[in-house]
């Protein structure tokens, strides 16, 4: 098949193997060590994509991270990945790759670019912020027209592994100074990890023509990997992004394992996510090189200079074959050498007046150099034709032919990882950009990341950073040698600061400083008019370096370009900040396994399979599953649950109690915790004997409550709600560690010991019978809210009478593994007695027909147990947590929202929670707020609806009647009552 | 993510613990003989430095203990970690 612009040889591509692909419904050729983004260039596709909001044609414009317009969607289905830079895709067999913005030739909403001077910076927010509220119309619009790529239609079908690894040293980054570390640093005898993004280490020498060791460069690349793969302690990790550096040596990698191989051949998981604790880290990221702006900067076919050096050396494509070179430094020197060598014809724009010794090399070999020179602007709309070359100092200009231009700016360094972790950064004036200055001291950065070019130099630097950091750990220094090198590509040198080409002669043409979020120099300028100042403020407004890429080739020309319109120098200008991630994370690979069942722990009751198969619907209560209520053929949740109520009233209701949260409390000082951590008195409870208690935080607001029974003298057993438990537990723990440790107390949770049934209703107390005790259930001997030890159906059983619903209630706790069978035998012998299993919504209607509280549904962060009428719960003679807040002014108001019932005037009528309570919801606003509603039900033991609420003084306006308002429901009528419906039976 | 020593445990991911607050904050023995300012001043005035700060750590998926430690704020370096009945490593002007 053919591929225009593949050269006849070169590059690192093996041509024995093609790869057979598709790109927007066509199918190409390329060759296997090819990236995505080399095989189109090889097979002259020249625009990838559309740009985001203006919508305008985008070529590929780098080779690798920094790359800002080939994002593109691969593969379909499931398992399709948006957004993917087409620089760092490998190709394989059978991909399938499509443009994330529109499409590439004919885009529907091209004309967007037309509106380029209508859609300046803040254009969104300035147009479509008004009328309030009608952005989220605007947007339904107007993001399908912009596009983010797509979403897989189906729950990702990869997997992804995580592991946590620590070692001595960390090298991030595999070019010529990363090995050179990481050698330096095994040698020693350090535990090394040498990550790099790429598929093959090298990094810049990949496509250099350099000798090292008197040989090809990739010749001693490969001789080093091999060393380093030689040695038992050192992990050498290709395809992994070292993505943030954290604090304390916390580094976070992440490794393709699978994006090279075709989806149906991929086997075990996609990607691997590293959390390293690393003791040193050497930083050898090398360096961006950054664009010259100029008008339509943006055409396919203008690229970055080391980027068409890199495709015609490293993969054998050739671009363009009559190429501009723009520059303002030395290093584009190597890709004029590269494009003659390919056979292009090449005109060098040099913005310095006196270019240097490698210009006149250049002009000696006859290559057209034109000193002082700028492009000025670009001409062609889906690939660029010619540009407008002018002289800086005289403003001529010329209109020049061309089908490629290549750009450098200089280099900014990549530190990134050094500023991660607040690393400082200076201000390198040869370079013109921010380099690392001493930060942490476990952090060095080596090599072009710290703003040195010349190999032979970031050879010696990798070799030294490696051999400091394994002598800061103590590891006997072993500086690797640094070899000699030959040819090597000219270093930047000096460089003439230029971040924009002077206006072109035929006028204003867009002049995007970062090309994937389609911000011009004229968004900049339009900011800094407006009076922003600040780097971080500009960045803001005009969206610089929002998108994926970072603003890697951006950010510092835009800072530049501030620096300008503000008349002040870069350095003082600053840079933004850079924050992990170095390049996108996808969800899979921070999520590894803990999906679905792995999320989270499921909690299960011993009953659990009966209730399942008596088909109940469940709740989840913190990390437990609940019964919510048993519906059975043909019912509605809400007949499901009158009748359970009804149930509960006239025969047995039966409640799997398990859930509940028990800590079991001993030692001489159990009762001194009671009385610090509730607000009511515990000395006189008797053994055998129960309680109901309140605990407030320090705020005097309730965090939790429930029964405690007294089992022995030093011996207690505290119940905590359901999803309470473990935060009781541990504020407990923390009073008795923090406050109090000369208590002496000890806590066990208990809760998983134990199955609990509920069993409710006026004939509880002959089932428990019929089960067979050695308790006596005399009501004289065992009354209301007390607690025996015993058996019940010849299994060790505790027993206790407390009732969260008004029936009569016997509780009956077992060691968990009788559970199920204790439950089966209750509804065998309950039958008669028409025993009927009821859930968690039945007990929440039966609980809330007696005015008991959920703490945290009818109270909330501001609600003193004051407010819900519990003064009688209130001891006087005593100290407790959350006490001395109750005497603040503010919690004695009268005024404040107290806890009342309300009756909706049709007993019919749910309220639905949450619910305003006002006057007269007609009157003009803003209306006066009476309360809310909190909780909400029908009562079918009292056959009506009812609700429980907050009212502002409420407790005084019983038989008022208010409106509940809602925005769905509307205004309900309603009538203050005691928060209390059920009158319980007597016994 | 920090790695906190525990004094039990030794050096252990941040993801293990649960944070504190402010240590060194004593609850006061006669909370009724307290003005209200002062009341609030125990329950919600912290230092909030910026630098070192003395700290309270809970080990809550390890040993379940709790102990302080002296952690700079600009850095999150931690230069020390002790046991509740220990005096705090560094003098308070050092701080
Ligand atoms: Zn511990």
């Amino acid at each position: 098949m053919n591929q225009p612009r593949r050269l006849e040889q070169g590059g690192l591509v093996d041509r024995e193997r093609p790869v057979g692909f598709r790109f927007d419904g066509r199918e190409m050729q390329g060759y296997a060590g090819d990236t995505l983004a080399s095989a189109l260039l090889a097979n002259g596709v020249n625009v990838v994509n559309r740009s985001i909001k203006l919508h305008r044609p985008r070529g590929i414009v780098g080779h690798g991270a920094e790359e800002p317009n080939a994002l593109l969607q691969i593969d379909r289905g499931a398992a399709t990945l948006p957004d993917r830079r087409a620089t760092q895709t490998e190709l394989y067999e059978g991909l399938e790759a499509r443009p994330a913005v529109g499409r590439p030739e004919r885009d529907p909403a091209a004309a967007m670019g037309a509106l380029s001077p209508f859609m300046p910076a803040g254009f969104y927010y300035k147009t479509f912020m008004s009328p309030r509220g009608w952005w989220e119309r605007y947007e339904q619009v107007i993001r399908p027209a912009a596009g983010f790529g797509y979403a897989p239609d189906g729950p990702d079908p990869d997997i992804y592994d995580r592991r946590n690894a620590h070692c001595d040293v960390l090298v991030a980054g595999g070019g010529p100074a990363g090995l050179q570390a990481a050698l330096s640093a095994a040698r020693g005898g350090a535990r090394v990890i040498l990550a790099d993004e790429q598929a093959r280490f090298g990094g810049g020498l990949l496509a250099s023509e350099a000798r090292i060791d008197g040989g090809p460069a990739l010749v001693w690349v490969d001789a080093m990997v091999a060393e380093l793969a030689a040695m038992p302690e050192v992990t050498l990790l290709p395809r992994t992004a070292v993505f943030g550096n954290y604090d304390h040596g916390f580094v976070g990698l992440v490794e393709r394992l699978g994006d090279h191989v075709p989806p149906q051949q991929r086997t075990g998981p996609r990607e691997r996510y590293w959390r390293v604790r690393s003791r040193q880290l050497v930083i050898a990221a090398g360096a961006i090189e950054r664009p010259i702006v100029f008008g339509n900067n943006d055409r396919p076919g203008i690229m970055m200079a080391s980027a068409v050096t890199t495709y015609i050396r490293r993969y054998g494509v050739l671009p363009g074959r009559k190429a501009v070179v723009f520059t303002n430094n030395d290093s584009a020197y190597a890709t004029v050498a590269a494009l003659r060598a390919a056979g292009a014809s090449v005109v060098v724009a040099d913005a310095r007046e006196e270019p240097g010794a490698l210009a006149a090399a250049a002009r000696q070999q006859g290559v057209d150099v034109r000193a002082g020179s700028a492009v000025l602007s670009a001409h062609g709309r889906k690939h660029v034709t010619a540009v407008t070359v002018g002289d800086l100092a005289r403003h001529r200009h010329e209109r020049l032919d061309c089908d490629l231009v290549a750009v450098s700016g200089g280099w900014n360094p990549a530190v990134h990882l050094h500023s991660h972790i607040r690393g400082p950064l200076r201000f390198d004036h040869d370079l013109a950009a921010p380099v690392p200055a001493p930060g942490p001291e476990h952090v060095r950065s080596a090599g072009a990341c710290a703003g040195r070019f010349d190999l032979a130099e970031v050879l010696a630097a990798g070799a030294h950073a490696g051999a400091a950091a394994a002598g800061a750990l103590g590891f006997e220094g072993a500086v690797a040698a640094v070899p000699d090198t030959q040819g090597a590509d000219p270093v930047p040198g000096a460089l003439r600061v230029l971040w924009r080409a002077p206006q072109p002669p035929e006028g204003k043409a867009p002049a995007f400083v970062d090309l994937q979020n389609d911000v011009k120099t004229s968004d900049l300028a339009l900011a800094v008019r407006e009076g922003y100042r600040s780097i971080e403020h500009v960045k803001r407004y005009s969206i610089m370096g929002f998108g994926t890429d970072q603003g890697r080739l951006g950010n510092i020309v835009g800072a530049g370009i501030v620096a300008e319109l503000l008349g002040a120098d870069l350095e003082t200008v600053g840079t933004t900040t850079f924050r992990p991630a170095w390049t996108p994370v996808t969800y899979g690979a921070l999520a590894g396994e803990e999906l679905r069942e792995l999320f989270q722990p499921v909690r299960n009751t011993p009953m659990h399979e009966w209730h399942v198969a008596r088909g109940a619907t469940f709740e989840d209560v913190g990390q437990w599953k609940r019964a919510w209520y048993y519906p059975r053929p043909g019912e509605s949740m809400d007949d499901a649950v009158r009748r359970e109520c009804l149930a509960t009233q006239r025969g047995i209701g039966a409640l799997d109690y398990s859930t509940l949260g028990k800590i079991d409390i001993q030692g001489p000082d159990a009762v001194t915790l009671l009385e610090r951590v509730y607000t009511n008195n515990w000395q006189k409870l008797a053994v055998g004997r129960c309680r109901y208690g309140i605990m407030l935080d320090e705020n005097g607001t309730p965090i939790d409550d429930g029964v405690t029974a007294r089992l022995g003298e030093q011996h207690y057993l505290m119940y905590t709600t359901t999803g309470g438990a473990a935060r009781v537990l541990a504020w407990l723990e923390r009073w008795l560690q923090t406050e109090w440790p000369q208590l002496e107390v000890y806590l066990t949770s208990v809760t998983d010991h134990w199955a609990t049934l509920s069993l409710a209703g006026p004939y509880s107390r002959d089932l428990v019978r019929d089960l067979g005790t050695d308790v006596d259930l005399d009501p004289q001997a065992f009354p209301f809210m007390s607690v025996r030890e015993g058996h019940v159906a010849g299994i060790p059983a505790r027993l206790q009478r407390s009732s969260f619903s008004g029936e009569l209630t016997f509780e009956v706790s077992v060691p968990a593994d009788y559970g199920l069978w204790l439950w089966e035998k209750a509804f065998e012998l309950g039958e008669p007695y028409g025993i009927t299993p009821y859930g968690t919504e039945t007990m929440h209607v039966l609980r809330a027909e007696m005015g008991f509280i959920i703490v945290g549904q009818d109270t909330d962060g501001s609600v003193s147990p004051l407010d819900l009428g519990m003064h009688g719960l209130l001891s006087n003679r005593k100290d407790f947590l959350g006490k001395r807040s109750l005497a603040r002014p503010d919690f004695q108001r009268e005024d404040r929202p107290q806890f009342v019932g309300l009756q909706p005037e049709d007993p019919e009528t749910i309220v639905p929670e949450g619910a305003q309570l006002v006057r007269n919801p007609d009157q003009t606003t803003p209306v006066p707020l009476e309360g809310w509603v909190t909780s909400s039900y029908y009562g079918a033991r009292i056959g009506r609806s009812f609700a429980l609420a907050m009212v502002n003084g409420g407790r005084e306006r019983y038989g008022e009647r208010l409106i509940a308002w809602d925005l769905d429901a509307g205004a309900i009528p309603v009538t203050v009552t005691a928060p209390s419906f059920y009158e319980p039976p007597q016994g | 993510m920090l790695l906190i020593p525990c004094p039990w445990c030794g050096p252990r991911d941040e993801s293990e613990f649960s944070y504190g607050g402010e240590a060194h904050i004593a609850r006061p023995r006669e909370p009724e003989s307290l003005s209200d300012a002062e009341w609030a001043d125990y329950q919600f005035m912290r230092t909030n430095p910026c630098g070192w700060h003395r700290e309270q750590w809970l080990h809550a998926h390890g040993c379940r203990r709790w102990f302080n430690v002296e952690r700079n704020t600009a850095t999150y370096a931690i230069r020390a970690a002790y046991r509740l009945d220990e005096a705090p490593p560094h003098r308070e002007d050092a701080l």
